[in-house]
């Protein structure tokens, strides 16, 4: 009974010993060889895996950064600038620093500004609802409001607001990596630069069509105006397509477009004061009103002087 | 003898035909018709009236935008007074061209008497043709250009042509009507494509709930067969009642026991597939000079009022035909253009009807509401009910992995949308439209994929 189980022992710690040396010379034989950096830069990685990249994960990053010549086109959004240094003193690469990035959503088509003319009950998925029809609202650019955005974000930031039927995103969760930018069908979600202190301006509207059309459909949309490009005096505001677009990295944060907007569609965020409109417009049409005049004076000028020498 | 029907799959919905005692009434002329320019699959067509024009019953006003696309014409008489934009059934903007109603004057040419002409023209490509000139397309639902599918890409030959009066969808009833009460010219219009086709077998393929229609069709071919030599060969067959039986793979399946292989056509296995409708249009666009200006349209529902199979003009705006029945129930929850299986829901009803418009059809929120998705239990029935032999279940699964390649292996292309996996689904997971997104992704990527194959092709062509 005892040389059993002694025997049974000392075979199965023999068969164990001998398969470890065959794992272990396997092993040997067949190693990958692998880049020691890629290790640590990917242990230098925030590890969500979310892909803000452009790259399949975390891992596929750091593979992707080791063989670049430069970080040029590489930045991981997530962990931003921090982690891209501390990438670039493990490679040994000069980094060009981005400006951090959070998402915006560009529809304010809350349950109050915008009807609803029919009522949808499909699946609960914004890119069904788009394949389906145009929406339930007379805008056919709008929010679907399914939430696919709340799906694909890996962080917590976004959240549907029961109230507006928009979703709603939390500044100090989101790490700009994108995700909602592509879950979004009808492309809404958009990447803008964080502003000093989180202040920035944007339109948060995509209507295309005209103002008539619009304005039926929504009462916070743009209507493709043009104010705000008659007003901004840093050449930030342009109206493409009927609607407009502001260009963060011009926009000097003055708010006057904001002010001069009739329906509300400028939006601005984390300003320390609220605007004061009227002060606001009163100072820009003086401005536009003297400008017209100057215009107008210079013009007589010329005309003076085409007189005079034809005379 | 065992009932014939299509191999693999299927489901067996309520057969819910209320309206099929109704016969087939024309509609009042509307006040105005907004006429589309994209009622069939392909290039939309391009306008050539102008606002401010008179025009006539059966006038062209859109002519083709290309090789796959088709003749519109004008379904009234009365002055154009826009051409533009306007939302179509989904909400989504599309050309029409809007037209007043005045009086309604045919153009001329068209014979409107009720003579049935039985003479068929001999010449093939005069008979395409006049079809063509007819703008008449697939009232089976894809609206595909019939001039298009009657010319079959050389090389390929038919061998029998099969007019399909199945009409499996629940609910729908204009194909039964069209087939008891113009009987003789759905025949006839049979008659023509098998002419045109050069073909000498032709089979009308009926479902066995609609046995009304079976002898009526039987005892009229008798008598045509008699008469003239032209009627030889045309046979009608009675199908066991399953849905989706008038699906163009599943009735050649049915009928000849061949089965289309993944991304093949029906000519591929010597098979051209027409409606009844589409025979009773080729009909009138050869024998009558009558183009494909109006359709029969069943009105239907449990909470509806009245019953109706109507004959509309195209582009009568919805909100007219509702009106014209006695207005809208007020327990509808939803209204279906088609039928419950396949029918897309309509988001605005100031549109109007196109040339495929074949029902109208109106639920109450208990009929149409889905019941909470809970998790798959592996039951496989899904599987069971896909009659393109699908496995709906692993798509679902693959969509939501977003894998694109493991999709088009597992043949999402193939899916015809017959919602039959959704219908059997006891976890109610909305397959249906999880597999439809997919199938649209894969078919873009291989459409992607063929375009930039062929422009390597012909790069190399060049080169050399």
């Amino acid at each position: 009974m005892t040389t059993t189980i002694i025997l049974t022992a000392a075979i199965i710690t023999g068969l164990g010993l001998l398969l470890a040396v065959a794992l272990y010379l396997v092993a040997q034989r067949f190693k990958v060889e692998e880049d020691p950096r890629i290790g640590q830069v990917e242990k230098a990685m925030p590890g969500a895996n979310c892909g803000g990249c452009g790259f399949a994960g975390c891992h596929a990053f750091a593979e992707a950064a080791v063989k670049a010549s430069n970080l040029d086109d590489i930045f991981c959004p997530v962990g931003g600038n921090p982690t891209m240094k501390q990438v670039a003193s493990i490679l040994g690469y000069e980094v060009r620093e981005k400006a951090p990035m959070v998402a915006v959503l560009r529809c304010a088509g809350t349950c109050a500004n915008r009807p609803v003319v029919n009522e949808y009950d499909g699946v609960m998925s914004c890119k069904v609802k788009a394949a389906l029809y145009a929406g339930d609202t007379l805008c056919r650019f709008g929010c679907l409001g399914c939430g696919d955005c709340v799906a694909a974000c890996s962080f917590g930031a976004i959240k549907m607001d029961p109230e507006t039927g928009l979703p709603s995103f939390d500044e100090s969760k989101c790490t700009g990596c994108g995700s909602c930018v592509k879950a979004c069908p009808k492309g809404l979600v958009e990447l803008r630069a964080k502003g000093p202190r989180g202040m920035r301006v944007y339109v948060s509207c995509r209507n295309k069509e005209k103002g008539p059309a619009v304005k039926k459909a929504c009462s916070a949309a743009c209507i493709g105006c043009g104010i705000c490009e008659k007003t901004c005096t840093h050449d930030a505001v342009h109206v493409v397509d009927n609607v407009a677009v502001i260009d963060y990295a011009k926009c000097k944060l003055c708010r006057e477009c904001e002010a001069m907007c009739p329906t509300g569609a400028i939006h601005a965020v984390n300003f320390p004061k609220p605007l004061d409109k009227d002060a606001v417009k009163a100072r820009v049409q003086e401005r536009q009103k003297k400008a017209r005049e100057a215009a107008a004076a210079a013009k007589a000028a010329t005309q003076m002087k085409e007189v005079q020498s034809n005379g | 003898m065992a009932r014939r029907t299509f191999s693999i799959g299927g489901v067996h919905p309520a057969d819910s035909k209320i309206s099929r005692d109704c016969r087939i009434e024309a509609l009042p002329l509307p006040p105005t018709v907004y006429i589309s320019v994209a009622q069939h699959i392909g290039a939309p067509a391009v306008p050539v009236v102008a606002p401010g024009d008179k025009v006539k019953v059966g006038q062209v006003i859109a002519e083709p935008g290309g090789f796959m696309s088709a003749y519109i014409h004008s379904s009234v008489s009365g002055t154009v007074k826009s051409i533009g934009p306007r939302k179509d059934l989904a909400g989504n903007l599309q050309t029409y061209v809007e037209i007043a109603v005045e009086g309604d004057e045919w153009l001329e040419t068209i014979d409107r008497t009720e003579t049935v002409v039985t003479t068929i023209p001999e010449d093939p490509k005069a008979i395409i043709e006049k079809i063509k000139l007819g703008g008449v397309v697939g009232l089976g639902g894809a609206t595909f250009p019939t001039h298009v599918k009657l010319s079959p890409p050389p090389g390929k030959k038919c061998e029998m042509l099969i007019i399909n009066g199945c009409e499996c969808e629940p609910y729908l009833t204009s194909d039964f009507r069209t087939l008891l009460e113009k009987g003789e010219q759905v025949i006839i219009g049979t008659a023509i494509i098998k002419r045109s086709l050069g073909v000498g077998k032709a089979t009308i393929a009926i479902e066995d709930n609609k046995p009304e229609a079976i002898a009526h069709i039987e005892s009229l071919l008798e008598k045509f067969k008699a008469e003239s030599d032209s009627y030889s060969g045309i046979e009608v067959m009675s199908l066991m009642k399953k849905y989706p039986e008038g699906g163009e793979k599943q009735l050649i399946d049915a009928v000849m026991r061949r089965q289309v292989k993944s991304g093949g056509l029906p000519i591929d296995v010597g098979a051209v597939v027409q409606n009844v409708a589409t025979a009773l249009a080729v009909y009138d666009a050869v024998q009558k000079n009558k183009p494909l200006i109006d359709n029969s349209v069943t009105v239907t529902g449990e909470c509806f009022p009245r019953q109706a199979n109507l004959l509309v003009r195209v582009g009568t705006p919805l909100n007219f035909i509702i009106d014209h029945l006695g207005g809208m129930p007020a327990d509808t929850a939803k209204v279906i253009s088609g039928g419950p299986m396949m029918g897309k829901a309509i988001a605005n009803l100031e549109a109007s009807t196109l040339k495929g418009t074949g029902a109208l059809l109106f639920l109450t929120g208990e009929q149409t509401r889905r019941k909470p998705e809970s998790n798959c239990i592996r039951c496989g029935k899904c599987a069971d009910a896909c009659p393109m032999g699908l496995e709906p279940y692993l798509l679902n699964r693959l969509y939501k992995a977003g894998d694109t390649d493991a999709l088009e292996e597992n043949a999402v292309q193939d899916c015809i949308q017959c919602g039959c996996c959704l219908y059997s689904c006891p976890a109610y997971i909305p397959l249906l439209d999880n597999i439809s997104l997919a199938r649209g992704q894969v078919m873009g990527i291989m459409k992607a994929r063929a375009a930039a194959a062929r422009a390597a092709a012909e790069a190399q062509k060049s080169n050399k």
